[in-house]
């Protein structure tokens, strides 16, 4: 059994987020947020298909020629995203309506491309699902601030209960409609990178 | 006629790829820094939309969707193939980004020359698979739709990517937070791009 190498799930949190700071993955992350619900099992979904994907091609990755190394990882990842579509399709089939296509595209989605070039191609299976789950997790908190606030403000609810007493849309309160539409997930995740890279002042562009 | 022309002016404003779907955005953000070569990939991507969305559509209604095999023989009506979509979809948008490749390669070194770097880095674009799944989800009803809707989104993403590209680069001269340097600052434009095509929101020819 190796060692447990505690940075691989570490760093993808913070300092190598996959979405604020390696810019892998937008597509998916913008547009499932305006709930909370369809943002965890969007996470979760991904977190999966990143693991099982770096496994696979890890335990492969001295038998895949590299001139169709990509075909290669488009097939696999593609077959693990069809049983994530089942399996979605049959347990939670609301949900699955709601995140429609992005199902599908975490197919292209580049962290999954990414984590699989940049790390399983040259690293033991055991880490690599370590790097996978890392990568994972990190996307999933990005996915879950966004989709909390833009739920909160946006709809007065969290996971479609209402959070924001009848008192105050009686005192003349109203839900920011604005937060639901797909704008305001850019401008979120742009506030997000602002906040971190004002703390952490290596991660700022020249 | 009415119908598809109004599919093509929806699918570049009120449906535009990017700021309604935001797909694309990885190479979208990556490419962005100069006009010229965000010119480049626009064309590409068009090009390529063009040809493999009617081709999954093709593929969609001949072979995979649920009654779809009748064609062949009736025994074959009740086989539903639809899981399959993701993988075959996928792996006709590989091979086509391949012959598309060849083709230019041959006929136009020019265009092939100004195209290059961006052509196998599309199989990988997500406008590209996402069209071709919006394509299965709306369920248009004929391939001159489908090819409307496909061209519609490529002109889109081509809008969008020059727009975005336009303004970096005037952002050169314009002083802005360390922190927001870069990515924060290209997210937050797109975010304010997005608000500006909201008003298309309803538009109907």
């Amino acid at each position: 059994m190796a060692e447990i190498n505690f940075k691989l799930i570490k760093n993808p949190l913070s300092k190598e987020n996959p979405i604020t700071v390696q810019v892998l993955g937008i597509c998916s992350a913008l547009a499932v947020t305006a709930k909370l619900e369809p943002a965890v099992v969007m996470s979760i979904s991904v977190t999966v298909v990143i693991i099982m994907a770096n496994l696979i091609i890890s335990l492969l990755r001295k038998t895949i020629p590299s001139r169709i190394r990509i075909i290669v990882q488009l097939v696999i990842v593609s077959l693990l995203v069809i049983l994530v579509d089942q399996v979605l399709k049959a347990f939670v089939y609301d949900v699955s309506k709601q995140l429609s296509v992005f199902v599908g595209l975490i197919i292209t989605n580049c962290i999954v491309m990414g984590r699989l070039e940049a790390f399983a191609m040259s690293n033991k299976p055991f880490d690599s699902m370590l790097d996978g789950l890392g990568n994972g997790l990190g996307y999933a908190i990005i996915l879950i601030v966004v989709g909390f606030v833009r739920e909160l403000f946006g709809s007065g609810t969290l996971w479609d209960y209402p959070v924001i007493p009848q008192a105050f849309y009686d005192m003349g309160y109203q839900n920011n409609s604005l937060m639901i539409m797909p704008p305001m997930a850019l401008i979120l995740v742009g506030l997000i990178i602002w906040i971190q890279r004002s703390r952490n002042k290596e991660l700022c562009e020249k | 006629m009415q119908e598809i022309l109004n599919i093509f002016v929806k699918s570049i404003f009120v449906d535009n790829m990017i700021f309604a779907f935001f797909l694309g955005m990885c190479s979208y953000l990556a490419v962005s820094k100069t006009v010229k070569t965000s010119i480049g990939l626009g064309l590409a991507v068009i090009f390529v939309l063009l040809i493999t969305v009617p081709v999954n559509y093709l593929i969609d209604n001949f072979l995979l969707k649920e009654g779809a095999l009748a064609w062949i023989s009736p025994k074959l009506a009740e086989i539903d193939l639809s899981y399959l979509s993701f993988i075959i979809f996928i792996a006709v948008i590989a091979a086509m980004v391949q012959l598309v490749e060849m083709f230019v390669e041959k006929t136009s070194p020019v265009l092939y020359a100004q195209l290059g770097i961006f052509l196998p880095l599309i199989a990988v674009n997500c406008a590209i698979l996402g069209a071709s799944l919006f394509m299965q989800e709306r369920a248009y009803s004929n391939i001159g739709e489908v090819t409307a809707f496909a061209f519609g989104s490529g002109i889109g993403w081509f809008l969008a990517i020059v727009g975005i590209a336009a303004i970096r680069e005037k952002l050169r001269y314009s002083q802005i937070p360390a922190p927001l340097k870069g990515l924060g600052i290209t997210f937050i434009i797109t975010g304010l791009m997005a608000i500006a095509f909201m008003s298309f929101l309803g538009i109907k020819l």
